[in-house]
């Protein structure tokens, strides 16, 4: 399957869904509608859970802001829906801002508490706000109208709806293969993954967060302005997580699987209403919950990847052609070998009672390879950590390249031209190796979210792309760059985070760990790649505690022992130096 | 505002707030024992009340036939596990336990029923009901996915309050009840009058927390508990089983659950909806302990209790709005105050 045949499918698609209400019955439209405007919703929740790993019991309440917003706009004050349409996405996206500034900062199950606890704060809210109807709502809402035409049925409404819903689609799609994108999908990598890119994390789940409470606000819009009425029912924290069960089973992380989703919970629960009283006569209403909430339970327990990733398993491979050349991307000015690039003061790092890393200094200097090594426990990766601003010292100083990045955050230290690698591999096992790569390229791009989602600067792309690609050949994994980055062994997962470093066009490599739990053969391979990057001009810091790997590799040796330098040198002298010898073995033999 | 009214407002938030922390206490309990954020615990103490209600007025409540339900259903799911694992000598013990068991104590609610007992009986009997209900829905709902993250759980478990709500319509009908006070003395304490259900209330908040830390400090029981929400494969290694401590954590949290039903019962009118709140608002106290610590529980619940009388005063429509707002403040403070390491989403 080519990407052409994938265009035909939605294509295709597009016109069932135009033609649809030739064929389909009054109700029928009226529900395909429900579907399109929870679809928004469901959109939305899986690229906010899905994709970026936030999980928000909250939606219905962001669903409600619009919904009221337009309805004060339109109903209460007589003006247009579409002023009404402004309104509300204003305020939504707001309120969005606001709650995202103050909770996303939280992690894991905390944030997803929150949205629990301003869900219900704001889905309260328009129950009892004087003037906007308490519990009985706001009635006579006026239709949507586009010139002279209002959109008053059913069938006229509909294709407004799966037009914004397809536009959506289009959008969103765009969106998750660009560089602002591909950002949030690293998202799920965790903090210091996205931050050692050069990302600033905070700032791209705020965006991810405002863009699903933007959905949700044309969602809302459109639920005013089609069923007229508006109370707050349908706003609760019970459609919060009827919004949330529809997108997980759609497939969360999948925006089709928003659409799917929302279509089989509205049929499904369209059919429990149909169906239940026939097995259960007299049953209350009540009951349709309990069934729901039973299906969603088991879907959770069996099915938990959703319905869109199982099917996309059984269709044929997109194939996809490799990059073509394109004209480079920028590079940064390289220092010039032998200048002074690194120079840590004095640094001291306390945990407590403990000094992890007590006065150490030395420097790198351009073009060379200089390992920091010490037995276990020595400090190594404290003062790793510090250098790459995972971690503050407490004391002392690190300049690179002229300035102090002491108390700079982790984003700025990588933009600044230091990458590193992680002892815990760190990749996203979902993208492809291209994909993991092209993340490397952030810092030196600029695509925007609108210039992302609108295809506007394919150019740039062409470039990330092509230097991805380069990265991989590089590193020697060039042969199949569209293979998920999980299916590599361990070996080729390090290199792979070297080739997502060399990506940033680093002034400095550092490396943690490189050539811990690989095989012999891999770390063979590991050290000749080192030694060609070092042929090409670049600075490259390692962290290991291999000496064999260490000795026959590098410039310059620094050795750590309980927090302080024990010495430092050329490895011939490192390995002869009766203090090294008595840390690392415990005494001279 | 006078300092009469404040005084008689703070009175009412702690007797409010006691009820929240027994609550808080059991959600916590579950949270550090099986990771599980157990929304629907407010649902337990809700329906013992409607149990009670029920009891009361001299009818069998529906809490027997839901117990009834749901060990057939355990049992079921039991049986399929053990022959699909090859684990048939277990089975005797498994229709012990998830079967005879329930049933027994559903049968001896019916049979006591018939000999209308006193009201200590009926409190007996009403917590009686309502503590196989939690066990049983962790062996339906939560021990499938026991290994499952956080944020699986918390899905699993809001999913499940839902389904409860709707049972708890169907077993007890719409209708609120609003039970007989357990005493009718009172006191007067610094001019201001104290009921004694508001005493009982305190009273038993306290003694229940002791008695939890009683068995947790000097029972073997406790202990492993304890082993087991610190850490599950350390504790399994040492020979304690997760799901025994999960069930044992179950039981002792819909009894703490049940007993704050039975002491709220008589100051609001619960309807089978109640529960929810009630759980929310213990929640906001757990999580000011952080969910780990029992006394921070506490201590949070009885301020969610002061602050909600207090923002009832002042607006009643809006006292639910400034309690919920407020969890997200108490939430960046535990968030910070906590030391996360970093946490990857499963994949």
């Amino acid at each position: 399957m080519t990407r052409l045949h994938v265009q035909l499918a939605a294509v295709a698609a597009v016109a069932c869904l135009a033609l649809a209400p030739l064929v389909l019955n009054p109700f029928s439209i009226t529900l395909m509608n429900y579907i399109g405007i929870y679809s928004l919703v469901a959109i939305g929740l899986a690229l906010l859970t899905g994709v970026g790993g936030i999980v928000s019991f909250g939606q219905a309440a962001f669903v409600g802001v619009a919904a009221y917003a337009t309805a004060w706009v339109s109903a209460l004050n007589g003006h247009s829906p579409w002023l009404g349409l402004v309104f509300g996405v204003a305020l939504t996206c707001g309120v969005a801002t606001v709650l995202g500034v103050v909770t996303l900062r939280l992690q894991g199950h905390f944030l997803s508490l929150s949205t629990v606890a301003w869900g219900l704060a704001i889905g309260f809210l328009f129950g009892n706000v004087e003037g906007l109807g308490r519990f009985n709502g706001i009635s006579s809402i006026p239709p949507i109208s586009i010139g002279s035409l209002a959109l008053v049925s059913s069938a006229q409404i509909y294709f407004l709806i799966w037009g914004i819903v397809v536009v959506v689609l289009f959008l969103g799609y765009n969106l998750l293969d660009s560089r602002v994108g591909r950002a949030m999908r690293a998202l799920r990598g965790g903090n210091i993954l996205v931050e050692s890119l050069g990302i600033n994390a905070f700032r791209i789940k705020l965006v991810t967060f405002v863009i699903a409470a933007f959905l949700a606000s044309l969602s809302g819009w459109l639920y005013a302005h089609m069923s007229r009425f508006i109370s707050p029912g349908p706003f609760d924290a019970g459609m919060g997580i009827e919004y949330l069960m529809m997108s997980m089973v759609g497939g969360a992380g999948s925006l089709l699987g928003g659409v799917v989703g929302a279509a089989i919970v509205t049929l499904l629960k369209n059919s429990v209403q149909d169906y239940l009283p026939l097995i259960a006569k007299g049953a209350s209403g009540q009951l349709e919950i309990v069934a729901f909430s039973a299906l969603f339970i088991l879907f959770l327990q069996w099915a938990r990847q959703g319905i869109v990733p199982f099917v996309a398993r059984y269709l044929p491979k997109i194939k996809r052609e490799r990059p073509q050349a394109a004209p480079p991307l920028p590079r940064r000015p390289q220092p010039t070998p032998g200048e002074l690039l690194l120079k840590v003061d004095g640094a001291e790092r306390r945990f407590g009672g403990l000094v992890a890393v007590n006065n150490v200094s030395f420097e790198v200097r351009s073009g060379e390879i200089l390992a920091v090594i010490g037995p276990n426990g020595a400090g190594k990766s404290t003062m790793f950590n510090c250098l790459t601003g995972a971690l503050r010292v407490n004391k002392g100083e690190i300049v690179f390249a002229g300035r102090a990045i002491t108390r700079d955050p982790q984003s700025r230290i990588a933009r600044d031209g230091i990458a590193r690698t992680f002892q815990h591999v760190k990749l996203r096992p979902r993208m492809s190796l291209l994909e993991n790569v092209m993340l490397g390229t952030y810092a030196r791009t600029s695509t925007g979210l609108f210039a992302g989602a609108l295809r506007l600067n394919q150019r740039e792309e062409a470039s990330t792309r092509h230097e991805a690609l380069k990265q991989l050949e590089r590193v020697g994994l060039g042969d199949k760059p569209f293979e998920l980055a999980g299916n590599l062994p361990l070996g080729n997962q390090r290199i792979l985070e070297i080739a997502r470093a060399l990506a940033a066009d680093p002034a400095l490599l550092v490396l943690d760990e490189p050539a811990a739990g690989l095989r012999r053969q891999e770390k063979l391979r590991l050290a000749e790649l080192l030694r060609s990057l070092r042929s090409d001009h670049l600075t490259i810091l390692i962290v290991e505690h291999d000496m064999e790997f260490v000795m026959s590799l590098v410039d310059r040796i620094v050795v750590l022992d309980f927090g302080s330098k024990l010495c430092e040198g050329a490895p011939a002298a490192i390995r002869s130096d009766e203090r090294v010898q008595e840390a690392y073995l415990g005494g001279v033999a | 505002m006078t300092s009469d009214i404040a005084a008689i407002l703070a009175i009412d938030g702690i007797a409010t707030g006691a009820v929240y922390a027994l609550v808080a206490i059991g959600t916590v309990l579950i949270f550090t024992v099986t990771r599980v954020i157990f929304i629907p615990f407010g649902d337990i103490a809700a329906f013992t009340a409607l149990t009670l209600a029920a009891l009361d007025a001299k009818r069998f409540p529906g809490t027997g036939a839901l117990v009834v339900i749901l060990a057939c259903l355990a049992t079921l799911i039991e049986i399929i596990t053990l022959l699909r694992n090859g684990e048939r000598r277990l089975l005797p013990r498994a229709l012990f336990f998830y079967l005879a068991l329930p049933l027994a104590v559903v049968g001896l609610a019916w049979l006591t029923m018939r000999a209308e007992p006193p009201l200590a009986i009926r409190l007996v009997l009403a917590l009686m009901l309502i503590t196989p209900i939690a066990p049983l829905l962790d062996r339906i709902v939560f021990r499938p996915i026991a290994d499952g993250t956080v944020l699986l759980l918390l899905t699993v478990s809001v999913a499940l309050h839902f389904a409860l709500v709707g049972l708890g319509l169907l077993f007890f009908g719409p209708e609120g009840v609003r039970t007989e006070p357990l005493t009718s003395l009172s006191t007067e304490f610094a001019g201001v009058l104290i009921s004694g259900q508001t005493m009982l209330i305190v009273i038993a908040a306290l003694v229940f927390s002791g008695l939890l830390y009683l068995f947790f400090d000097f029972t073997l029981v406790g202990k492993s508990l304890r082993a087991t929400a610190v850490n599950r494969t350390g504790s399994r290694l040492m020979g304690i089983r997760p799901a025994r401590a999960g069930t044992i954590a179950y039981l002792l949290g819909s009894l703490m659950a049940g007993v704050s039903g039975i002491l709220i019962a008589p100051v609001n009118t619960i309807f089978y909806d109640s529960g929810f709140l009630l759980g929310l608002k213990a929640f906001v106290g757990a999580i000011v302990g952080g969910m780990t610590s029992y006394p921070g529980a506490a201590i949070g619940a009885v301020g969610v209790g002061i602050l909600e009388s207090f923002a009832s005063f002042e607006s009643s429509a809006l006292k639910d709005v400034i309690v919920f707002s407020l969890l997200i403040p108490i939430l960046i403070w535990r968030s910070l105050a906590s030391l996360h390491s970093e946490e990857e989403i499963e994949e």
